[in-house]
């Protein structure tokens, strides 16, 4: 027997063990007919397509002090049918801020992220595929670095690579590194042993093969997941992050996180300002976890009815 | 399980070497250091020198850590540069605000998640089911210092029912022989000071919640309703067993044991959040305490406090996993 037939007979292992059909086929389609998930979907859609098409829908430009002349000290112009939403306290039409703002949070979100997953993956890959003495380093450096509190962590990091946005996203990257790793890890352990991977040891299907064909491929779901909720977590942890004065240092960047943090100081004169990149923030975040628990639902054997 | 547990504490040795090692570089690589942070950026080469060579950071990294580590040992954190008292004395200070917002968080928490959870359950596809489920998802994306804000300004500085910073009156003329406020005040006798010590607490201790509340209400939930469809349950119910004895004996504690575990697993969610929630009301705990050492290179205290913070972390966490075992039969630990 070929190697090309031993795999694909170990691929059919796998899909027989899922009971006809493969999981990511019968996953779809319970995300499909689970409500959350479409609102998430749908939340998400929205939070891509007002980041992508944000200069045609802004009425103003992010930066442009349009209304300056209309603000006075302690009292900051609310919404008009010029400004629908207001504007800031130095005079910048505050819908066209958030629709621009939605830009900085998806850069930030899918930087962090990407960041994180790619550095944890390679840690638990190389714990998870290598074994042995690799795998003991890389799990102690997990355990070092899960025993800081998150956010403690972030701020340790964000001191250190300095206040930029690229600062921000490594900050926020940093802390989800063991949790990927330690999660891809735990998955490539449990599909070491499964029927597919002896199947294909069996026929003598390369060691490196087995690895990158089969048991990283069916391991992946538990870290896709986390992605997405990582996505939510990156958009509250920058606007935490911002609060506590380790966000960008441009105050011209039209950040929510920012937004939010510089409103603050002038709550009892516009609190509508505050609300507005906080409302932005949890709509964004929501469907990123929506989408991200139903994810895990629809991938979770365990929630199969 | 003696030996479990032995095992587990015999990990936290190389994890606090390791984490040592880190703190100590990261420290030294941030930008900028201590000399200049407290005799700001004209300070002349000379002072930096003289203030470097007092606190022995003129000489080599090596000798240094050999030196940080040999007195860790003994238990002595050294002095921070900013007040040259020794970062114990400051950690105990603090920390007991701290811990005295995380437990008041946790109560709320546990206390109001576990019914709403329950009940949701009970009431599955209700509007009571509904809406503790969408409050729990605003609850987990609301950010943290938002939320206390919205919370300080309304019922703080708008109604005035609650103060809105620190963690008494400074008019009342307390002794703290505990650093804990709350019980302080029972301790001396002083009920007054202790009430006082609570309506400080109660906005912060909300806004902490959130987060924890939201994610027992939604595991409470979950747990309850796998529970709920288990044969045992259908077994105790055609044995004719009244509502409540099932509840309570059947439901309530087998739905409990995931609980328990997510409940130990707040403590970093409730000590990142403490750092927020200490910032907007001006608390002075520990968050407060680390956020300043960093913004002014503390050396000593950052390093020591962020380690105390990971020692007291691994070992709750080994105390969940503990515990588990104990609540659980099923699960004991060999």
């Amino acid at each position: 027997m070929s190697i090309q037939a031993a795999e694909i007979l170990a691929e059919t292992t796998h899909v027989d063990e899922e009971h006809g059909g493969s999981v990511r086929v019968e996953a779809w389609r319970r995300l499909r007919r689970n409500p959350a998930a479409i609102a998430g979907a749908l939340l998400v859609l929205l939070f891509l397509l007002v980041a992508a098409f944000a200069p045609l829908l802004a009425p103003y430009g992010p930066t442009d002090q349009v209304a300056l002349d209309q603000i006075r000290p302690g009292s900051i112009p609310g919404p008009s049918s010029e400004h629908v939403l207001g504007v800031d306290n130095l005079g910048r039409d505050e819908l066209s801020r958030l629709l621009y703002g939605a830009r900085q949070s998806l850069i930030i979100g899918v930087g962090s992220t990407l960041i994180g997953f790619f550095f944890g993956c390679l840690l638990g890959l190389a714990a998870g595929g290598l074994g042995g003495w690799v795998d003991g380093l890389a799990m102690r450096l997990v355990d070092i670095m899960l025993s800081i509190p998150g956010l403690l962590f972030a701020i340790a990091v964000a001191a250190l690579v300095g206040k930029t946005r690229l600062g921000l996203m490594i900050a926020i990257a940093v802390p989800a590194i063991p949790i990927f790793a330690r999660l891809l890890r735990g998955s490539m352990l449990a599909h070491r042993e499964a029927d597919y991977v002896m199947a294909a040891k069996s026929v003598g299907v390369r060691q490196s093969r087995i690895v990158f064909s089969h048991i990283v491929p069916n391991s992946l779901s538990p870290v896709l997941v986390q992605g997405t909720l990582l996505l939510a977590t990156a958009i509250i942890d920058a606007a935490a992050l911002s609060f506590l004065g380790l966000g960008t240092d441009d105050p011209g960047v039209p950040e929510w996180g920012r937004m939010l943090a510089d409103s603050q100081s002038y709550l009892a004169a516009a609190a509508h300002l505050a609300f507005l990149p906080c409302i932005a923030i949890v709509i964004s975040a929501l469907g990123f976890t929506l989408l991200g628990e139903s994810l895990r639902e629809a991938l979770d054997p365990r929630f199969r009815r | 399980m003696a030996r479990f547990v032995f095992r587990r504490l015999a990990l936290l040795i190389p994890i606090l070497f390791g984490l040592s090692l880190l703190l100590f570089l990261w420290v030294r690589a941030l930008p900028g250091g201590p000399a200049i942070a407290l005799l700001g950026e004209r300070a002349t080469p000379e002072a930096i020198e003289r203030f470097n060579r007092l606190y022995g950071l003129d000489r080599s990294l090596w000798e240094q850590y050999a030196s940080y580590m040999g007195r860790v040992v003994r238990l002595d954190l050294g002095a921070s540069t900013r007040t040259n008292r020794p970062v114990l004395t400051e950690f105990w200070e603090r920390f007991p605000a701290t811990i005295e917002l995380a437990l008041a968080a946790l109560l709320i928490a546990v206390a109001v998640g576990i019914p709403l959870g329950y009940f949701a359950a009970r009431r599955f596809g209700t509007w009571l089911d509904n809406s503790s489920v969408v409050a729990s998802l605003i609850g987990v994306t609301i950010p943290v210092f938002f939320l206390g804000f919205l919370l300080k300004y309304v019922f703080a500085v708008r109604l005035g029912w609650l103060p809105s910073q620190g963690r008494q009156d400074a008019r009342l003329a307390v002794e703290h022989p505990t650093n804990f406020y709350v019980l302080d005040g029972i301790v001396t006798g002083n009920l007054n000071a202790t009430w006082d010590a609570i309506a400080h607490l109660i906005l912060p201790a909300i806004a902490l919640a959130s987060i924890p509340l939201a994610i027992i209400v939604r595991i409470t939930r979950a747990s309850v309703l796998d529970v709920l469809n288990e044969d045992y349950v259908r077994t105790a119910e055609a044995k004719g067993l009244t509502k409540r004895v099932i509840s309570r004996r059947h439901v309530l504690r087998n739905a409990m044991l995931p609980v328990s575990t997510t409940i130990g697993l707040q403590t970093g969610l409730l000590l990142s959040g403490a750092i927020l929630t200490e910032t907007v009301f001006a608390l002075p705990g520990i968050g407060t305490y680390l956020v300043r050492a960093i913004d002014g290179r503390d050396y000593s205290a950052i390093q020591g406090v962020i380690l105390i913070i990971a020692v007291i972390y691994v070992i709750v966490n080994l105390l969940v996993d503990i515990s588990y075992g104990i609540i659980d039969p099923r699960v004991r630990v060999r």
